[in-house]
């Protein structure tokens, strides 16, 4: 993974660059994903690229990683005009990709996961060299897992983890992530931008979606801005400002000032939720098969409940278990004040209750199928068999315009939308359903600036109009945005609550860290 | 069905036209009737005799493979159907509407196994149905009493040999069948929630689909298709044959299923599809005969043009051809 490898600048001296993207086009039948599409990336330099769901930075990424080719358009390596054809052709080239939806291999150990398809099928790497191998990958990220896991077992923040490493494992001179960040808490997203830095530092050329601006401000030396497939504008050093990004990014839809305005004077604005009534949801010290161990929680209606902790707390899988996800195996839920044994996520469904999965790939989307098929499903698995009613699946096919989710049309694939926009079709098949409680497991992962403020402000509207949210947020801030209690979990145990004036990044971060052994 | 199924549906009925017009051109007198015994015959009403049979099982698999499955029990369940309709219509004596319906529900009922295997022991399907194919020839062996059991009941043999208004009786099950299946995946929610199955059990199961009785209902229904069409086998060679009825109908359900557009991989299927596929499959044996290709040899020609025809369709292949093209 030492990987700097030697960048001619040819003949640019002025502006030496690693990798150049110019005029790139890219249709997909009718969709105009790319439009003109220009990029300049430089060595030892972190690049943002920036832009909207739906902007085509996945799609430039998959160009440049020979996923797809580019309808029009050049690319440059060092001076050199390629054309990668196949994943494996961009990385021999010395390009290495993270892609946003992760692709690895459920069946496979995380070891066989880093190594596969660079080990010939006639000299297979001998499998304890290859964990040696991944677990010192795996430790530079500062993850410690066992790799001969199976990765379909881990968590979603470690496949994304897997997949970085994956990507570190090779000698590369032009470093892809898309969204690497998606998934991960602010302890991993730091250190994942430390290993960034050190790269960085060797001279790799570093491009970084997010849409995090504090993670662009944090470690960005530069950033590209696309706006619906076109390039809007390059900004460099002191420009290189949330204002500015924000304005280039939206076309000044909305202003810099709304936007993730950090984490502000605390809990949201609104009545109080009445503190007495009865709870919609209580959970008495659940635990799972193996996480959580023992949490308990009351939610009331009105009321959302964030729940806070370090990778590995329990957080979603206490949210699966409340949604009859996975097997209790002790504890008690109360809905409504009556305690459920038989549960599933049918009857949880039936119950008012919605979920909206951390594992958008696996347990989200229903692949192939239409955005309309994948909008209506739990609405009308609420219903039976009987068909919806022409004005109910209207109704709910709205949603997605008020959500504003860029798509061809409702027949279009789900696969065929950006990842924010999936995301968002996600939230609005449960919205469709008018949860009681709605279990959110990062709600705006991968959605936009201006998305997330849509999605935070839904969500204080929903919590007004009465119904009782759980949310898991990694982004501190976010949460304490969305919530108006905090409950922090740690190895699987409730331990300890923050509300009204103690909910504050710093009480929270602090009640995360004081049980830290 | 997603836009891409239509597509392949246009290939599969531009595939099936292509083929016609080449037997339009090569061997006069494929679209010739002729009337033998008050009977119409020809090579074209064998064709919608024969591929209508195939149609109807095609149907229940597209459902089938929606869910991400398949059915291999399809050739022995029809055998047992056969069996059963036989043997209670000429051995005991029933009228031949209560021998079909109990013929019927034995299917439903192979399909009720196939299910319980697959959605309660979590059996993958092709092991589950497999153990059924296996099993199910050898009850249809048990039904007969080991041998082939004539029918002789005028309404029973009527259904595979009769012809109204022109088109042979089974041609007339398979619009039935179409035109139940598509009230019943299309009307209801059955549909959309096999294919929901199929696309991501797991994002299925968390939106609320009652996977089970999905998978219940689908391979019941695939059962109840392939019992009418050994229905219509055993009326076309008037009796029940536990050995030689339904043989190699399931790959043919599944072939017509495939061209017809319904990935194996699950998701979204098409029933129109499934027909068309099925018409193509019998048009295609019914050339290379009618081009004196003996029928040991014949697979592999006609395993060549199925080859062809699914490889057209595949989007990958079709983009990298396209991409060929461009400079
Ligand atoms: N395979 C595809 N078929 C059809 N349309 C596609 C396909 N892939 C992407 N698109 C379309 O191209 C556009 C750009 O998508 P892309 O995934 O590049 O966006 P993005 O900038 O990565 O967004 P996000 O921030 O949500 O990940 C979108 O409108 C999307 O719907
Ligand atoms: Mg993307």
């Amino acid at each position: 993974m030492e990987a700097v490898g030697h960048i001619t600048s040819a003949g640019r001296a002025s502006e030496p660059a690693a990798l150049r993207v110019r005029g790139a086009r890219k249709h997909f039948g009718p969709v105009r994903a790319l439009a003109g599409a220009d990029l300049a990336l430089r060595p030892g330099e972190v690049h943002a690229l920036m832009g909207g769901n739906g902007a085509g930075k996945s799609t430039l990424i998959k160009a440049l990683s020979g996923v797809h080719p580019l309808d029009a358009g050049e690319i440059e390596l060092g001076g050199r005009a390629i054309r990668p054809r196949s994943a494996h052709d961009a990385e021999r080239l010395g390009i290495s990709t993270v892609h946003q939806e992760v692709m690895l291999i459920p069946g496979f150990t995380l070891a066989e996961n880093i190594a596969f398809g660079r080990e010939g099928p006639w000299r297979p790497g001998r499998s304890r060299e290859r964990e040696a191998r991944a677990r010192s990958a795996l430790a530079r990220l500062g993850i410690d897992v066992d790799p001969r896991r199976e990765l379909g077992a881990c968590s979603v923040a470690v496949r994304q983890l897997v997949a970085v490493a994956r990507a570190l494992d090779v000698r590369a001179c032009v470093l892809i992530l898309d969204e690497p960040t998606s998934s991960l808490d602010r302890d991993e997203t730091a250190r994942l931008l430390d290993v960034l830095r050190r790269l960085r530092a060797q001279g790799l050329a570093i491009m970084l979606v997010t849409h995090v601006l504090e993670q662009v401000e944090a470690i960005a030396d530069r950033a590209t801005v696309l706006r619906d497939g076109a390039t809007v504008g390059e900004v460099v050093g002191a420009d290189l400002t949330r204002a500015a990004l924000v304005e280039m990014m939206t076309g000044g839809r909305i202003t810099p000032a709304d936007a993730l305005s950090g984490p502000g004077p605390g809990a949201p604005r609104g009545a109080p939720p009445a503190r007495a009534g009865p709870a919609l949801l209580e959970t008495r010290s659940i635990a799972g098969a193996r996480l959580p161990r023992e949490v308990s929680l009351r939610v009331r209606p009105g009321e959302s409940v964030g729940l806070a902790g370090l990778l590995g707390s329990g957080r979603s899988e206490t949210v699966r278990l409340i949604f009859g996800a996975e097997r209790m195996r002790a504890g008690a839920l109360l809905v409504d004040g009556v305690a459920r044994r038989r549960w599933s996520p049918r009857r949880a469904g039936r119950a008012g209750f919605a979920l909206a999965p951390e594992d958008r790939r696996t347990e989200g989307i229903l692949p192939g199928l239409s955005v309309r098929d994948n909008l209506l499903i739990a609405l009308q698995a609420r219903r039976g068999f009987r068909l919806l009613r022409r004005s109910a699946a209207r109704e709910a096919l709205a949603l997605t315009g008020e959500l504003g989710v860029r798509m061809a049309g409702p027949g279009a694939p789900i696969d065929s939308l950006s990842g924010g926009n999936q995301q968002k079709v996600l939230l609005a098949r449960w919205l469709a359903t008018r949860p009681r409680a709605f279990l959110l497991d990062e709600p705006t992962r991968g959605i936009d600036v201006a998305g997330r403020e849509d999605v935070l402000g839904l969500m204080a509207r929903m919590r007004r109009a009465g119904m009782a949210l759980v949310v898991i947020a990694g982004e501190i801030p976010e949460l304490l945005r969305s919530c108006t209690r905090a409950v922090v979990l740690r190895d699987g145990r409730s331990v300890g609550e923050a509300e009204g004036t103690d909910l504050t990044e710093g009480a929270v971060l602090a009640a995360i860290a004081r049980h830290d052994r | 069905m997603t836009a891409e199924n239509g597509q392949t549906l246009r290939w599969a009925l531009a595939a099936w036209g292509l083929l016609l017009l080449f037997n339009a051109i090569a061997s006069p007198g494929f679209f010739m009737l002729g009337a033998r015994d008050g009977r119409l015959n020809g090579v074209f009403i064998d064709i919608l005799n024969h591929g209508s049979r195939i149609g109807i099982v095609a149907l229940g698999m597209t459902l089938v493979i929606a869910t991400g499955g398949v059915d291999l029990a399809v050739g022995s369940t029809a055998a047992i159907s056969g069996a059963v309709i036989a043997v209670l219509s000429s051995h005991s004596g029933w009228p031949w509407w209560s021998a079909l319906g109990a013929g019927l529900l034995a299917g439903a009922a192979c399909g009720a196994v196939s299910a319980g295997l697959v959605a309660l022991a979590g059996l993958q399907p092709i092991v589950a149905t497999l153990v059924v194919m296996v099993a199910g020839r050898g009850v249809a062996q048990i039904i007969s009493g080991g041998g082939g059991v004539p029918v002789t009941d005028p309404a029973l043999v009527a259904l595979g040999n009769g012809v109204w208004l022109g088109l042979p009786g089974a041609a007339w099950l398979l619009g039935l069948t179409a035109g139940a299946f598509a009230l019943a995946s299309r009307r209801t929610a059955l549909g959309l929630f096999a294919g929901a199955v199929g696309a991501s059990p797991g994002a299925a199961r968390l939106a609320g689909v009652p996977g089970r009785t999905v998978l219940v209902m689908v391979y019941g229904l695939c059962g109840l298709s392939a019992a009418l069409a050994g229905a219509v086998e055993m009326s076309y060679i008037r009796a029940g044959d536990p050995s030689t009825a339904g043989l190699g109908l399931e790959l043919d359900a599944i072939l017509a299923a495939v061209i017809g557009g319904t990935s194996l991989r699950g998701g979204g299927f098409s029933l129109l599809g499934a027909i068309a596929g099925a018409m193509f499959l019998q048009t295609l044996s019914a050339t290379l005969s009618a081009q004196n290709v003996s029928s040991d040899v014949a697979p592999a020609p006609k395993a060549l043009v199925v080859l062809a025809v699914c490889a057209i369709q595949s989007p990958r292949l079709r983009a990298r051809l396209r991409q060929r093209g461009r400079p």
